[in-house]
């Protein structure tokens, strides 16, 4: 049986992002509160930790937690204006296009000012 | 005379073939059967489970009435995707000229391709999707005005043909057992918006319990499949506000 068959479609893969973010970010989260914990307890080991963290891998590693994160709270917004607001499918792309357009010029405001 | 002749006979000549294969069993288990069928320009799914039953085993079981997508009876598992088959062109839903058709998935079988609706009309009922009368025989029929937004809302799942494609289509389904269905949550949803309805309360109530409205993972497996393009999951969502409404004694409204 082809068990993907019924599954190859954005809203479900947007389902799916959301959960999997959401499973990654709690896995990360005790880990995130162990860490800060070391600045009351052991700040030696804490600025080991940090001096580690510049390695080029874990900034990478960095990087995928932000889109973790970017996608988490995005499918957070997506499910809640899906559920939430009786709107019609067009209004709500519009208003999905409107927030994309803030974010574009938002965005390039930020990095030409950097 | 001659003219139908003809076609008739550029169709029986007609040498390529399609491989499909059929998934025989029953409740205690089963496997898929490959079958060689002629490969026409113009055929559905349907057409094919036809040809198979007719022309190599008549002892093939599985459901179809009308053949032209009104009567939501002929949906089957094409290639693992819940499709209606007599509207369903096989190129359209082969693959690498593969075809595979089964049951509705989330359906006890029955036999072969015919899938147990029970468990489906069962939920429909169990969700209120019942007309609950607001007047008798004896009294004026109720004035609808079309363009009122409870009327509109009504109106956008009228069009359900309770083929159970979205039913097959639903993980969360799949996964628990007193899940109600997208399609008959959406029959609930719609009769909440009737005016002519008068089991507001006894909707509600039905679509909050344990199997209700609030499983739905907005996953969206019904609204992308829906053959009558209809809108399951935004009808859950309404489903959603008008329970948390209720619950927080508000009279919900949209």
């Amino acid at each position: 049986m082809n068990r993907l068959g019924h599954r190859k479609h954005g809203l479900w893969l947007a389902f799916a992002l959301h959960r999997i973010s959401g499973v990654a970010l709690a896995l990360f989260l005790p880990i995130h509160f162990y860490v800060l914990s070391l600045a009351l307890n052991q700040p030696e080991r804490l600025d080991g930790f940090l001096r580690w963290s510049e390695q080029p891998m874990v900034k990478a590693a960095e990087f995928g937690l932000v889109f973790l994160l970017a996608v988490h709270a995005f499918g957070g917004l997506r499910l809640m204006a899906l559920e939430w607001l009786p709107w019609t499918s067009a209004q709500k792309s519009l208003a999905a296009a409107a927030v994309a357009g803030a974010l574009f010029l938002a965005g390039g405001f930020l990095l030409s000012a950097i | 005379m001659n003219d139908t002749g003809l076609a008739v006979s550029n169709l029986a000549t007609a040498t390529e073939e399609l491989s499909v294969s059929v998934w025989r069993g029953d409740q205690s288990g089963g496997r898929f059967e490959q079958f060689t069928v002629p490969a026409r320009q113009n055929q559905t799914v349907l057409d094919v489970v036809a040809y198979v039953q007719q022309h190599i085993d008549p002892t093939l079981t599985y459901r179809f009435a009308c053949r032209v997508g009104m009567c939501g009876s002929c949906a089957m598992m094409v290639n693992g995707e819940p499709r209606w088959t007599c509207r369903t062109h096989v190129n359209n839903a082969t693959k690498e000229n593969r075809l595979e058709i089964a049951p509705l998935r989330n359906l006890p079988v029955i036999k072969d391709l015919a899938a147990d609706m029970d468990p489906f009309f069962d939920k429909w009922v169990g969700a209120e999707g019942v007309h609950h009368p607001s007047r008798s025989r004896h009294d004026p029929i109720a004035p609808i005005d079309p363009t009122s937004a409870h009327r509109i809302e009504a109106s956008e799942g009228i069009e359900c043909i309770n083929c159970a494609v979205c039913y097959a289509a639903c993980d969360t389904v799949a996964a628990n057992d007193d899940y109600l269905g997208p399609a008959a949550l959406q029959r609930a949803w719609t009769l909440y918006n009737d005016a002519k309805d008068d089991g507001r309360a006894a909707i509600l109530e039905a679509v909050s319990g344990k199997g209700g409205c609030h499983n739905c993972h907005s996953q969206g497996g019904c609204s992308h499949y829906c053959p009558n393009e209809l809108n399951p999951m935004k009808a859950i969502a309404g489903l959603k506000r008008a329970t948390t409404a209720s619950f927080f004694g508000r009279k919900g409204n949209s």
